[in-house]
Order: structure tokens, then C-alpha cells, then sequence
């Protein structure tokens, strides 16, 4: 009853917050160009596959032709059209992003968490495995295990780059929940003799949201570098359209070093990552920006 | 860890022996160090011992694969073929494989490649590491004393022009994956303004170079791992810049610096020595820890430039399945990840002098 009480009362608080969120977020123009960017980037792979259809057809008179209306980015090698590629092959980036972002950042957030707050055993056995796991050298292993198990699952790629990069974040997130645990509001719960779990989840967790959506976007910048990196090394490929990195590995053999015409063909792709990633981090600029509890004025 | 905090709070009380006992610790926590350092190599060589010899297909399948695609030969044939050239046993069971690898790796034997007729892993590595070493080693320098250099001027700076320039310029090259930045060199300088001589920049050396020392040698070597090493600097010189930036703020503001200043000290002295000092200290836990990120991110780098060194052989060895090549190389990378963390932690005690007699007690 009690606590029933307590969550109605939060809501307008939430809703609050959230306009006071977006406000924060327009604040720092960088972090906003790098937020509109990420909108951009999920209507670009998530919506426009539904308006341009999948283009497989060969055009032998129509090899590396430039770009025109037709073909807003030209052709590749086969003359099929490189901006219907662009547009089908930004789906799996992301996905695999996002949800090896979460299931990275919920790893981090439950072992960091229980780390910080159950001390001991638990904390000392959490961070020597951190500490072990992050002598393994990533990238070889990800490619070794590429190149045995078949990754061409989703979720399956998605698990397998969260359970590799789950060592840093715990570390930062128990540092985060250490330091907070040391606030004077959490100590003025604690006296007043409120429970473990109402610490963690209604004192500690709710100042850490931005903290946790930063380690977030992190955590998916590492999994689209790992992603494209492998599928460039010719480790990874998903079915039937190729993913932004596929098609660089694609453009890469079949000879960007020597045509010229098929600059624009590799360099779509390229330029795609690149920019996901760079509005990527710079939407973290914002989000330190909430974050900052300095920033914060009356919450 | 129980006996030191006992020990610690006793240390006040027997004042006579304060020195011994400082030095106890010290060789203790030296010691403790180091047992853990091998600890986590064994469990790496374990784990990926397991990883690669448990997972689906094998090097002889993949031989008679490549056989039968080649040479049009029967499955029979080809499989008589790989039984004697592989002088290796793959039914034996795992253990006793994982159990015969170990026995040799501490007489200090690699063992064999299953497919460079009779080069021993020892040899391949020995052969294509120093080219790995050198070009990470040098950009890691660089972009390090760079960065670190940049970064001060940003807090001096902040808030000016100049900060937002390099600001910009070191989050926009730090975000963009290196391999990226690699095709789009190649691309752009190579094959489209034909600044860069891309076919002949390729390898490590121009082929008829002897080594030595020669300026002819060096120049060459320094040709070849230029583009390399252009990139590894410029992929992380951003991190560098951007974490000594705060360092150096934050140790703006600290009283010890104040107090320099009102000594009247001369700025160029209170830069390098009070403030230069401190803030890059937290900086080379983080040096420590980037050296297995670029050895790893080598693979991508290597292949694309087609430089000779050992991520470029570990991309080869895992195409090929050639278990002892790539357990070698993983034993290498992280022998090598775990010493600059060993290093990193011992030096960041000798360096930083709160560590020093703190690291015990703070937790």
C-alpha cells in the first residue's frame, strides 16, 4: 500500500523530469546535432527499408556507374544500387548495437551494483574475474569464435560481445554506486531506516539513469566497431542483404585499391559507421549534460 | 588482505620495526602482484585452449577441404594426404591434448604449426612480433607524450578557441573505428588523389633490404610503418587528450598548486612538476590497459595496410585452423597485456607516493 502510494506520487516527478531531460538535452548543441543524428540513423535503417525496395538485380552495362537519380549513390560491382544497400544493411548495425548495448549495460549494472553494495566475497570475486576477463585479448577471441561457430544470429553475436565487454562498465558502475553510497541522502535513507532494496532501487539507481544511458551508448560504439571489424575481416555475414560491414569487406576484395570508380561504394558504408558512431558519442555530450547534477537546477 | 588491515593498524604501536615491516608489505603486495600476473596467463591459456580445440571444424578438415577444391582429389585421397603431413593426433581426447600442450609450453616449447611445414610457433612469432611491437610501441609513444602534451594546453586553455578546436578534433578522431580511418587513408590519399604509393608502402620491408644498422634499413622500416603507425596515433589520441584535459583541471584546483603559485614559483616549473606530474599519473593504469586494445585491434590494422606482423599472422592462422599458431599468438598477446598491467600497478606505486603507503587501506 504503502509503496503503491509512493510510485503514483512519483509520476508527475517522472514526467517532469523527462521535459526537463529534453530541455538538458537541446542545451549542449553538440550532444544535440549527435541526438538528431542517432534519429536519424534509426529511420534511415529501421524506416526506410519499407519505402526502398531490395535491389539484387545484375546490370552488366551498368558496373560502377556514377551516382544519378536513379542510383542515388551509383552502383557496385554487379551494377546493383549502392544506396538500396545502404539503406537495407544499417539494420542489423543497430540492432546488434542496441541490444548488445542493454544486455552489456544490465550485466554491468547488476554486477557492478551487487559488487558495490554486498562488499566482501561477492566484491572481491566479481573484480578478479573482471580483472581476468580483461586480460583475455577481445578482438582475437571475437574473431577466433567467429570463425568456429557459425555468428550469423543476431542475438547470438549480440550475447557473445556483451559477455566480452561486461568487465569495464561493472568496474565504472561499481565505482559510481561506491561513491553515491557516501551521499548524504542515502545516508539520511539509511538513518531513517529504510530498506536495502529501496536504497539501491529509489536512492542510488534513479541518480545513476544517465550515468547508465552514457555507459549505454559506449557500450554500443564498442559493439558496432567489433561487428563491422569482424564482418570486414570476412568472419561474420548475415543471409540475404549485406550489413554496412559485409559490404565494406565486399567493396574492399573486389578491388576499392584499384578502381577509382568504386569510391563511392566503399565509402558509403564507411561513412555510414563513422557517423553512427561519432552521433553516437556526441550524444553523450548531452547526456553528461543531465547528468551533471551540477547542471541540475531544481530537481 | 585480513592479515594487512591487522597489521597496518599495529604498525603504530611497534615503531621500531616500521621500516621492516614497510618493506614486508611492500614485497608482499610485490609478490601477490606477480602470483596473480601468472595466475590470470594460465586461466587465458586455458579458457582459449578450450575455446578453440571444443569448437566445430579442424585444421585437417579444412586441408582436405582445400584439397579436394584444388586438386579435384577424392575425399580418400585427400584425407591419405592430410594423415601424412599431419603429424598430429586430433582424436586424442582433450585433456590429454590440453595436458601434453602445457607439459611442453613450460620447457618452453610452442610446438609446431600444423601448416608452415615444420616452423616451429616460436619461430613465427619470433619472426613477425618485432614488427607488431615496434609500430604499436612507437605510436603508442607518440600518441601518449602527444597526447598528454595537448591535453595540458586544453585545461590551460579552456574555455578559448583553441580548446574547442582540439576538443573537437579529439572526440571526432577518437570515435571513428581505426580500421575505418585506415580504408578511408587508403582510399582517399591512395587510389583516388594518388598521393600515397599504396602497393609499395605494403609489407614491412621493401623486398632486398638487408637488415642493420643502415640508414637505408631504418628509412625503410619507418617507410612501411608509417601509415600504420599514422593511424594507431591518430585513433588514440583523442582518449589521451580528452583524459588529461580533466586530470590536469581537476589538479587545477588542488591546494598544493595554490600554494605553488603563492610561493611564487615560476609557471613553467609549477606545469611540469606540480601539476604536469600529478595528472598524468592516473594516465598510465590507462597506457597499460590500451596496449592489449591496439596489439588486438592490430588484426584490422595489419590486414588492411598488409603489414607483416602478428595480427596479420593470426588473421592467416585462424582461416587456416592452425591451433598452435593462434594458442601462441594468444599467449603472447596476453603475456603481453598482463606484464604492461603488472608494470602499470607496480610503477603507479613507486610514482604516485599516496599509493604508496595507502594502497593497503584505501578500498
Amino acid at each position: 500500500m504503502m509503496q503503491a502510494q509512493a510510485f503514483y506520487a512519483r509520476q508527475p516527478s517522472f514526467l517532469q523530469s523527462l521535459s526537463q531531460t529534453l530541455k538538458l538535452l537541446a542545451r549542449n548543441k553538440v550532444g544535440f546535432a549527435g541526438f538528431l543524428g542517432v534519429l536519424f540513423f534509426v529511420f534511415f535503417a529501421l524506416v526506410l527499408p519499407i519505402f526502398v525496395p531490395i535491389d539484387n538485380q545484375t546490370r552488366m552495362d551498368k558496373i560502377y556507374a556514377p551516382a544519378s537519380w536513379d542510383h542515388l549513390l551509383g552502383t557496385d560491382f554487379q551494377g546493383r544500387d549502392v544506396f538500396s544497400q545502404l539503406v537495407h544493411g544499417g539494420r542489423e548495425v543497430l540492432v546488434i548495437a542496441f541490444v548488445t548495448g542493454a544486455i552489456t549495460t544490465f550485466l554491468a549494472v547488476v554486477f557492478g551494483s551487487l559488487s558495490a553494495v554486498l562488499g566482501g566475497w561477492v566484491d572481491s570475486f566479481i573484480m578478479s574475474l573482471a580483472d581476468l576477463w580483461l586480460a583475455i585479448p577481445q578482438f582475437p577471441v571475437l574473431a577466433v569464435l567467429a570463425s568456429l561457430v557459425k555468428l550469423n544470429n543476431v542475438i547470438l553475436l549480440a550475447l557473445l560481445l556483451s559477455l566480452l565487454s561486461w568487465p569495464t562498465l561493472t568496474r565504472a558502475i561499481r565505482s559510481q554506486v561506491l561513491s553515491l553510497r557516501q551521499r548524504d541522502y542515502v545516508e539520511a535513507a539509511r538513518s531513517l531506516g529504510l530498506s536495502t532494496r529501496h536504497i539501491i532501487f529509489n536512492e542510488i539507481m534513479p541518480n545513476m539513469m544517465s550515468y547508465i544511458a552514457i555507459s549505454l551508448i559506449f557500450a554500443m560504439t564498442a559493439a558496432v566497431y567489433a561487428q563491422a571489424g569482424l564482418a570486414f575481416l570476412g568472419l561474420i555475414s548475415f543471409s540475404d542483404n549485406n550489413s554496412w560491414g559485409v559490404t565494406i569487406q565486399l567493396a574492399w576484395t573486389k578491388g576499392a585499391i584499384f578502381f577509382r570508380d568504386s569510391f563511392l561504394y566503399i565509402m558509403a558504408p564507411v561513412l555510414a559507421i563513422a557517423l553512427f558512431q561519432l552521433s553516437l558519442v556526441s550524444f553523450t555530450r548531452s547526456l553528461e549534460e543531465v547528468f551533471n547534477p551540477r547542471l541540475r537546477t531544481g530537481v | 588482505m585480513a592479515t594487512q588491515a591487522i597489521s597496518t593498524s599495529l604498525a603504530p604501536q611497534k615503531r621500531t620495526s616500521l621500516k621492516v615491516y614497510f618493506w614486508r608489505v611492500a614485497n608482499n603486495y610485490v609478490l601477490r602482484r606477480v602470483i596473480k600476473a601468472l595466475a590470470t596467463i594460465f586461466v587465458v591459456i586455458t579458457v582459449t585452449f578450450f575455446i578453440i580445440r571444443l569448437m566445430p571444424s579442424n585444421p585437417v578438415d579444412i586441408f582436405i577441404q582445400e584439397q579436394m577444391a584444388l586438386y579435384n582429389s577424392s575425399y580418400q585421397e585427400a584425407r591419405d594426404r592430410a594423415a601424412a603431413l599431419f603429424a598430429i593426433d586430433l582424436t586424442a581426447p582433450v585433456t590429454q591434448q590440453y595436458l601434453d600442450y602445457m607439459g611442453n609450453l613450460l620447457r618452453g616449447d610452442l610446438g609446431k604449426s600444423y601448416r608452415s611445414q615444420g616452423a616451429g610457433v616460436a619461430d613465427i612469432i619470433k619472426q613477425f612480433l618485432p614488427w607488431t611491437l615496434f609500430s604499436v610501441g612507437t605510436a603508442l609513444f607518440i600518441s601518449f607524450t602527444l597526447g598528454v602534451a595537448l591535453g595540458m594546453v586544453m585545461a590551460y586553455r579552456r574555455e578559448t578557441p583553441l580548446d574547442y578546436v582540439l576538443s573537437t578534433f579529439a572526440s571526432l578522431v577518437s570515435s571513428i573505428p581505426n580500421y575505418l580511418i585506415a580504408i578511408i587513408i587508403i582510399v582517399t590519399f591512395g587510389s583516388q588523389l594518388r598521393i600515397l604509393n599504396i602497393a609499395q608502402m605494403r609489407g614491412s620491408i621493401s623486398p632486398g633490404v638487408q637488415p642493420g644498422f643502415t640508414l637505408k634499413f631504418i628509412g625503410d622500416v619507418l617507410y612501411h610503418a608509417a601509415l600504420p603507425i599514422f593511424v594507431y596515433v591518430l585513433t588514440t589520441i583523442g582518449s589521451w587528450m580528452l583524459a588529461m584535459k580533466s586530470s590536469t583541471v581537476a589538479t587545477l584546483e588542488e591546494d598544493y598548486v595554490t600554494v605553488a603559485r603563492a610561493r611564487g614559483l615560476k609557471d613553467s616549473r609549477i606545469m611540469t612538476s606540480y601539476v604536469g606530474r600529478n595528472a598524468a599519473l592516473p594516465l598510465f593504469t590507462q597506457l597499460a590497459i590500451s596496449i592489449g586494445f591496439v596489439v588486438g585491434g592490430s588484426v584490422l590494422i595489419e590486414t588492411i595496410f598488409v603489414y607483416q606482423g602478428i595480427g596479420q599472422q593470426l588473421l592467416k592462422a585462424i582461416n587456416q585452423r592452425d591451433y598452435p599458431v593462434m594458442q601462441g599468438i594468444f599467449l603472447i598477446i596476453t603475456v603481453a597485456v598482463v606484464f604492461a598491467n603488472l608494470l602499470a600497478d607496480l610503477l603507479y606505486g613507486r610514482l604516485d607516493p599516496r599509493i604508496r603507503v595507502g594502497s593497503e587501506e584505501t578500498k
